[in-house]
């Protein structure tokens, strides 16, 4: 109660020690900016680099800088920024209701998108690429989120899911359906491999060693010329068809047999309901398996491994499970993203790929379904929102997740549903959970 | 009197020049609550440890006799211990899980039983019936004991949340949820005042009284261990200097002088007879 009562007392005016710590602040923008921004090299009009001055504009990003700090000093003191004590209660009550009611919402909004935007391609291929990184948001998030197992190279898994398709594909003639469980099991199969050495190493060194994971398969696609085409990828995967319907023009196809006009925009629309049922096919086992003696273990695994080897859990198991969980669904999404490129090659599985989906993770609130479906949205839909400021893009971005992260440092959602109840479903605050050292 | 459900022979760890605990032998009989004391750092988590299998002994032999069968814990990882020879433990500093609610908590514990019944997850996804019904005894146990602690009206806040002496009650009932033979408490009545200790003392009694659970416990807080325990062992430097019942303990002088220290006279009279 007493961090309540100082929380409430107007914070004390000091002007002395707001005017130092925003000198301080002035000074490390100066720092930072006066080569960044206050010497620019320009191709002159004979070729040559000449240089150019803009110490104007350093000035003012220092003015701006020591004005803003000085006035958060004077008005919060030494208190962390607490930005969300300034939010009308209105705002907060509706971002309650939203907990509650959201989900459906969003779910609605969902089915809806190729009805609203038929006739928009870009919004249908955004919505795909939206609800791709749901998918493998939910994914990472059994193993981050509920096991608390910090893994920065997932996007290993997405690839094995993708080349495990495209090479069945191409070399026994698999079709999506068959390809797609066995995209699954061969990523499930790869999380295990993974898992067992990495079972020891905790916290800092999981981190490492699975990104250095995510590299080598990488790698290996990368170099391996003659089984994964190398560079050049694999072309030519087989597109999906509706239950043995392929959408092509004329005889035997899609439109045809339903008596419709030819047209490309029924495969996005297939396209999109399917990533959608496959991302609903993963939150629905995810919520059962956390309801389920094993989601609690892992759960119970991201708070103290320790008090789970003394209830008798085996630790070692429970781990390689999230393990095989989150990159069976990621194998899954893999052969999803190969079967509508058509074409993949290791360019798509790069590092930046496991640090967005984590980043997702992250913003969205460990181990919340809802906050994770919002975080993707946010972030691939905000990435491409932000497309028309050009080269500040990244800035506004970078920005934008400091100003989220500022505001709600657990992520969107920030508190944990308890996955069994007496009386009442309580939630709990992600203040007293534990974010697992792996 | 009853049999030994605990020896222990010989047992000696090493942390590389630190002789932990040497040679040590005693036995928890079945049904008794016997206690563990000693001076700090004369060896009695370590023995704990050793016991519930965080540590591997350096030499000697753990022998549990269960009620079918006989186990040798120095052999055994640490969760096979709680798992098959029932062994379940406490720590010194609160190990709950301060962001799963106390059901979840309690649940948990029972976490073996209820993974057979959900089939290893397959029956359980797929919402066998079997499994639902493991579920709600798995519940009322937990109701059951939440009860027993005063905390039933409390069973869906967050662990975290609950003061300090509820936590050390909430972790031994939670040990107590994977139906341990033995039970293992490092120090249980650390921290607490003089209500919440005798709680701890009447539930302690309780277990002995109406399950099937013998209990070794650790304790620094000579009330609960003379008021409570059938047995004493008494560890100074790794060495078991005394052992018996508690008005036998009490009194032995080589007890007193470990814990109070001897008269300087004494210590001159030793000192004459090794000739310093």
């Amino acid at each position: 109660m007493s961090q309540e009562a100082e929380l409430q007392k107007p914070p004390r005016v000091d002007v002395v020690a707001a005017l130092k710590s925003a000198l301080l602040a002035a000074l490390l923008a100066f720092g930072l900016f006066a080569l960044l921004v206050g010497v620019r090299t320009d191709q002159g009009p004979t070729g040559a680099l000449v240089i150019s001055q803009r110490f104007e504009d350093v000035a003012w990003l220092v003015a701006v800088v020591f004005a803003g700090s000085f006035l958060r000093a004077l008005t919060f003191g030494d208190r962390p920024l607490d930005l969300a004590r300034y939010l009308p209660a209105g705002v907060k009550a509706a971002g309650e209701r939203l907990d509650r009611f959201g989900g459906f919402a969003l779910l609605g909004f969902a089915l809806a998108v190729p009805i609203i935007f038929y006739h928009n391609r870009y919004i249908l291929d955004l919505g795909i690429l939206v609800l791709t990184y749901v998918m493998l948001g939910w994914g990472l998030n059994i193993v981050v989120g509920l096991a608390g197992l910090l893994d920065l190279g997932y996007v290993a898994f997405y690839a094995v899911g993708a080349y495990a398709y495209a090479l069945l594909a191409q070399n026994f003639g698999f079709s999506f359906w068959i390809g797609l469980p066995l995209a699954g099991i061969m990523a499930a199969f790869w999380g295990v491999l993974l898992g067992f050495p990495v079972l020891r190493l905790r916290g800092d060194y999981l981190a490492i060693v699975t990104l250095a994971f995510g590299e080598m398969i990488r790698l290996v696609l990368l170099n391996w010329q003659s089984f994964t085409g190398g560079p050049n990828g694999i072309s030519g995967i087989p597109r999906p068809s509706f239950f043995g319907l392929p959408f092509i023009e004329g005889e035997g196809g899609f439109a045809e047999a339903f008596g419709l006009e030819f047209t490309p925009t029924h495969r996005i629309v297939f396209l999109f309901y399917l990533i959608l049922a496959l991302a609903l096919v993963t939150n629905w086992v995810t919520i059962r398996l956390r309801r389920l003696p094993i989601g609690r273990a892992w759960e119970a695994l991201r708070e103290d491994e320790i008090a789970c080897r003394s209830l008798g859990i085996n630790t070692t198991n429970t781990k390689l499970t999230a393990f095989a969980m989150g990159a069976m669904f990621g194998g899954f999404a893999g052969a999803f993203f190969a079967t509508r490129q058509g074409f993949i090659s290791p360019e798509s599985f790069v590092f930046m790929e496991s640090a967005l989906i984590l980043a997702i993770v992250v913003l969205g609130g460990m181990g919340s379904q809802l906050g994770v479906a919002v975080a993707a949205l946010v972030m691939i839909g905000g990435f491409e929102l932000f497309r028309e400021f050009q080269q500040y893009r990244m800035l506004v971005f970078g920005t934008a997740m400091v100003a989220i992260m500022i505001w709600r440092p657990r992520g969107l959602v920030g508190t944990r549903a308890p996955s069994v109840y007496l009386t009442e479903r309580k939630a709990i605050s992600s203040s007293l959970t534990r974010e697992g050292r792996g | 009197m009853s049999t030994p459900i605990l020896e222990i022979e010989h047992l000696a760890m090493r942390f590389g020049g630190l002789l932990a605990v040497q040679d040590l032998s005693f036995a928890a009989r079945r049904g008794e609550i016997t206690a563990l004391i000693g001076p700090n750092g004369a060896g009695k988590t370590t023995v704990f440890n050793c016991i519930t299998g965080f540590y591997k002994p350096t030499a000697g032999m753990i022998r549990l006799i269960g009620d079918h069968k006989t186990m040798l814990l120095e052999r055994l990882p640490d969760f096979r211990i709680a798992k098959l020879a029932k062994v379940a433990r406490t720590f010194q500093n609160i190990r709950l899980f301060p962001g799963m609610s106390l059901l979840e908590n309690l649940l948990v514990a029972q976490h073996n039983p209820l993974m057979l019944a959900s089939g290893f997850t397959f029956f359980g996804l797929i919402g066998l019936r079997g499994f639902t019904a493991a579920e709600q005894a798995a519940i009322e146990k937990a109701r059951y004991w939440l009860d027993r602690i005063g905390l039933l009206a409390r069973a869906d806040d967050p662990a975290g949340d609950l003061p300090y002496g509820a936590q050390r009650r909430l972790e031994i009932v939670r040990a107590m949820c994977t139906e341990p033979v033995l039970l293992c408490l490092d120090e249980p009545a650390a921290g607490l005042n003089a209500r919440e200790s005798a709680e701890l003392d009447e539930l302690l009694l309780f277990i002995r009284r109406e399950h099937a659970t013998s209990i070794l416990l650790i304790e620094h807080d000579m009330a609960v261990v003379m008021k409570i325990c059938d047995h004493i062992v008494v560890l100074d430097y790794g060495v078991k200097i005394s052992e018996g019942t508690p008005a036998y303990v009490r009194n032995d002088p080589k007890v007193v002088a470990a814990y109070l220290g001897v008269e300087e006279d004494e210590v001159e009279e030793a000192e004459a007879q090794v000739g310093l």
